[in-house]
């Protein structure tokens, strides 16, 4: 298990693709107030709401490459002979995924958050939403990338399947930061995010299964 | 870890395969004990590789039963991480095998080329590269699809030398292939 997931994190680095999630995350969070204008109030209400969503595409930019390359060239074949199950496989790329973004995510969030000017209670609510939900968005991520990794040319419909799903994470992550933790946002984002990290695995492993022709 | 004597390797029971919604064989059977071998031809589409991917449990068979030991796979495809070099990407398996990947390595003669990344290979290289992966582990069963393409006369020899010895050890092959391989005293198994 660790040698799957420490192979999927040298996979994720490789190809100088590594920062990739981080990039797009601080591009959003520099773009957006040039975008919005230099206004303070409009910037702190609305900026938690963009970096959620920078999150969320973030998190989905390695959907073509999470599955698709190791079925193509007959790995997920060969862990299979060797008796490990296409869940235990799933899990392992799920924990991977997570640690190749969720943690820089956090990282930069710092950043982006003073960039958009947000007070220190919403970074702290943001930060607090970003461990909860990110894991959410690395098992939706990974779901859809095994679902689609044995169609060609599946960008788009990744896209169709993914945006639905995530929407419980982005208004509960969203509301969290914006409301704070009194209105039951952050109980509602951590069952919406524990529910696609225990589903994620089973559902991919199955895809993984079925995929194989 | 050969098996015990007179416990068969592998055994197919009146398989048949689909693929595509296409019947391709249907009632093949066949059984493998230690030390034994069996050729798989017949002409292109046939479905020699789908005999192989079902008797590896990659491919459901659409009828009958398919029991066997631990088996190890090569096929078209490499399964090594591109971007690593030789020996790492072959280590990874071994690990998981619980094996060093340097016999197999010296063994079809690619020791020299452990620092080279995987996609700096040439094709014949990738070929002995994945065989070297099935040379090296414990699996007593050895399936084996085409693993003649693109391998020289040396490499072939080395292939030849190296399942002979599988053999004595007690393991079974069950090979499919077009290309003439010694395989003494091997069961010939025509897809028609």
């Amino acid at each position: 298990m660790t040698a799957l997931i420490a192979r999927e994190l040298r996979l994720a680095a490789g190809g100088g693709a590594a920062f990739l999630p981080l990039v797009f995350f601080l591009l959003v969070a520099t773009l957006f107030p040039f975008a919005v204008g230099p206004d303070g109030p409009l910037l702190a209400r609305t900026g938690g709401g963009a970096l959620w969503m920078a999150a969320l595409l973030a998190a989905l930019l390695p959907v073509d490459r999470l599955v698709e390359p190791d079925l193509a060239s007959g790995t997920l074949d060969q862990l299979a002979l060797r008796g490990i199950s296409e869940e235990v496989i799933a899990l392992a790329k799920l924990a991977g995924h997570w640690l190749s973004f969720g943690p820089l995510l956090m990282l930069a969030a710092f950043p982006a958050a003073a960039l958009m000017g947000l007070p220190e209670p919403v970074l702290w609510r943001l930060e607090l939403g970003l461990l909860v939900g990110t894991p959410g968005l690395a098992a939706l991520t990974l779901g859809v990338a095994a679902i689609t990794a044995s169609l060609r040319r599946s960008g788009a419909l990744a896209g169709l399947l993914i945006l639905p799903l995530a929407v419980p994470l982005l208004i509960f992550g969203a509301g969290l930061v914006e409301r704070g933790t009194e209105n039951g946002a952050l109980q509602l984002l951590a069952a919406a995010s524990l529910l696609l990290v225990a589903g994620a695995p089973f559902a991919a492993g199955a895809a993984i299964r079925a995929g194989r022709e | 870890m050969t098996g015990g004597g007179g416990e068969k390797l592998l055994e197919m029971k009146g398989v048949a395969g689909w693929r595509g919604g296409r019947l391709l064989f249907e009632g093949f059977d066949l059984s493998l004990g230690p030390g034994e071998a069996a050729m798989v031809t017949g002409p292109n589409g046939i479905g020699k590789s789908s005999l192989l991917r079902i008797a590896a449990g990659l491919l459901p068979a659409r009828a009958g039963t398919v029991a066997r030991a631990d088996a190890a796979l090569a096929d078209e495809s490499l399964a090594l991480e591109p971007r690593r070099t030789l020996g790492a990407a072959l280590a990874f398996w071994a690990r998981l095998d619980g094996v060093s990947a340097v016999p197999g390595m010296e063994a079809m003669g690619i020791a020299h080329l452990a620092e080279v990344p995987v996609r700096m290979l040439s094709t014949g290289q990738r070929k002995r590269a994945a065989l070297a992966r099935v040379l090296a582990c414990n699996a007593p069963l050895w399936l084996l699809d085409e693993p003649a393409n693109g391998l020289d006369t040396e490499g072939r020899e080395r292939l030849e030398k190296g399942m002979a010895a599988h053999r004595i050890r007690g393991g079974a092959i069950l090979l499919a292939t077009h290309q003439p391989l010694a395989l003494p005293d091997c069961a010939r198994v025509t897809l028609a």
